[in-house]
């Protein structure tokens, strides 16, 4: 169904050269992973601009906290593993509490990061982002949706976070597709089911739908790339159409997408919620299409847990 | 420099940390004491710092990292008009704008929340660094606790103060030899302290950071500094000022008793 593919993180790196163009308040921080974010391009263009902090992720994302404070907008990037984990504590009490406009942008979110193993697979990223006061998630699902939202996450007057993939990604957009922070991309809602998915198990979601349809069951996608603040205005028309919802994405099914619609859904319009997501597990190294089919990440775990909810409804 | 109205407000702010602590049952006296010299000495006549500029980039900056002195922090933007005097009682009381711990958002003033200890450094580096790029004159000063750079960060920090020559920078370290678990001595050995900051590469300073003129005498070898990023070794005694909280472990995050109370603000006040 889906055929190109490409890279989310060097879209990323083109975009910050094309916005440091447009503004030279943007400022760009790394912590010795320039060359795998893709920020090494924006280095590249603007060296003046561009910090290389070595590896030191918790000095990185509070130097920027300081930059912000003079005025300018910095980007920090690292692998989610070292962006958020690593320095949970640094981006609560010195960006969020005190509200630095800092973006904080991640690479290798997931178990996609592949070889690397399991001390790479950031698979709680969202959760512990999730609970910081005010924090804004994106989790974009391919690399139109990342060019198109990049001067709307400049223009975003808050802390953000934001977390891509290593792998390239299947191409789902046609260039030119508008998306914006808080909203989700609907491409379906189902009578019967609704498959919410985030990141890279969009592409997939997208491919098991079609089976699910065949097998006659009536289904929809929505590709929820705003996980926070949830777009609860289309979970409500979810729930107005569909009997049960399943969650897909490439993270713990802890304190993730899957817990958040879950915690909106039971308090409004309580329906059968499931998820296709990492069950409380570490990963291991791999190849990205052996992991997702080992760790049920894959389209026949979609079409297998939609029946499952289906037969639930 | 009037040393007689430095040595003033020092007396005046002191009074009133032991007020707000005690008033609060909570709070960090020894810590405060320790440090209000300087921080009396950069408000009231070091900085380029007001009620008129205090929200302009072209301010001088003050950044407690060792947020748990926020009385002191607090006592010196008062006199300086910047939040009100009458709001210092309120200290980490319910619904107060003067948090446990610095808070930017509700207490104008405070350049950014502190009290995780370790990242007021990395802070002010960013401060210094975006300054330097806007062409901005003004000078950053930090403020970092003897136990403080037990963090890791803040060498993380050091080394970036260094790379980027952070010469509009100034941290300052409040060498007052305890934190809460004792002498630091005794938990990590900082020795031979001037040495190995100088060997990141400050230019490094010891002064008396309780003696105006030799504060004044060091900060201002401290402007004459390019190039460098400069480290001041405060040497100072926790709890400074009461005798029976000077050098006293206790001190540190208790707050008196009503008979330590009165026997503090008599001593206070008798100076
Ligand atoms: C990251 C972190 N760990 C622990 C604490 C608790 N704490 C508050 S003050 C303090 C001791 C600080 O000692 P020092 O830096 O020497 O401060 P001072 O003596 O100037 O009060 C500790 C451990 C904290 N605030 N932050
Ligand atoms: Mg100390």
């Amino acid at each position: 169904m889906f055929e190109k593919k490409s890279s989310m993180r060097t879209t990323y790196g083109k975009e910050l050269v094309n916005l440091g163009k447009k503004y030279d308040d943007l400022v760009v921080l790394d912590a010795d992973l320039a060359k795998s974010t893709k920020t090494e391009l924006f280095k590249n263009q603007f060296p003046e601009r561009f910090f290389d902090m070595g590896i030191s992720e918790a000095d990185m994302v509070v130097t920027a906290a300081g930059l912000a404070s003079v005025g300018f907008k910095p980007f920090c990037s690292s692998f989610a593993i070292f962006l958020t984990g690593r320095v949970y504590d640094q981006i609560r009490n010195s960006i969020a509490y005190p509200h630095w406009n800092v973006k904080l942008v991640s690479t290798h979110a997931g178990i996609s990061v592949g070889e690397d193993g399991a001390s790479h697979q950031m698979l709680e990223d969202i959760a512990l982002t999730r609970v910081i006061p005010d924090m804004t998630i994106l989790s974009p699902s391919d690399s139109t949706m990342v060019k198109n939202l990049m001067e709307k996450i400049y223009n975003y007057d808050s802390y953000l976070y934001m977390r891509l993939s290593r792998n390239d990604v299947y191409d789902i957009y046609e260039e030119g597709t508008e998306f914006n922070i808080g909203e989700s991309f609907i491409h379906g809602i189902g009578k019967d089911i609704t498959i919410i998915a985030t990141g890279q198990m969009v592409s997939k979601a997208l491919e098991a739908e079609k089976t699910l349809k065949k097998e006659g069951i009536a289904c929809g996608v929505v590709d929820m790339y705003t996980i926070k603040p949830l777009d609860t205005k289309t979970i409500d028309k979810i729930l107005n159409i569909s009997k049960g919802i399943l969650v897909c994405e490439e993270h713990s099914y802890i304190g993730g997408l899957f817990g958040a619609i879950s915690e909106y859904v039971v308090r409004n319009n309580p329906v059968i919620v499931d998820f296709v997501a990492l069950n409380d597990t570490f990963g291991e190294s791999g190849k990205v299409e052996e992991l997702f089919e080992k760790y049920g990440l894959d389209k026949d775990t979609i079409i297998k847990k939609g029946k499952s909810v289906y037969d639930r409804i | 420099m009037d040393v007689q109205n430095l040595v003033n407000i020092s007396k005046n702010a002191r009074i009133d940390i032991l007020k707000m602590v005690y008033n609060a049952s909570s709070g960090h006296i020894g810590g405060a004491f320790s440090a209000i010299d300087i921080m009396v000495y950069l408000y009231f006549y070091k900085m380029n710092y007001s009620l008129e500029n205090f929200e302009n980039n072209e301010r001088d900056r003050f950044i407690l990292s060792k947020g748990h002195a926020s009385a002191a922090l607090y006592t010196c933007l008062a006199y300086k008009g910047i939040i009100k005097e009458n709001d210092l009682i309120t200290f980490r009381k319910i619904n107060s704008k003067l948090q446990g711990h610095p808070s930017r958002k509700l207490t104008k003033g405070v350049e950014t929340s502190t009290g995780s200890l370790g990242q007021g450094l990395s802070f002010a580096n960013g401060v210094a660094l975006g300054l330097k790029l806007k062409k901005i004159n003004s000078k950053v000063y930090v403020l970092i606790g003897d136990g403080e750079i037990n963090e890791g960060q803040i060498w993380e920090a050091l080394m970036t103060s260094i790379r980027y020559k952070l010469d509009n920078l100034r941290i300052i370290l409040d060498y007052n030899h305890l934190q809460i678990d004792g002498f630091i001595e005794n938990i990590k050995d900082p020795r031979p302290t001037k040495e190995k900051f100088e060997s990141f590469g400050f230019a490094t300073f010891v002064m008396d950071g309780h003696d105006f003129y030799d504060i004044d005498k060091t900060f201002k070898f401290a402007d004459q500094v390019k190039e460098k990023p400069v480290f001041i070794i405060a040497n100072t005694i926790k709890g400074k000022g009461v005798s029976f909280m000077e050098n006293n472990v206790d001190f540190h995050g208790s707050p008196p008793t009503k008979e330590q109370f009165e026997k503090a603000l008599l001593e206070l006040t008798n100076v």
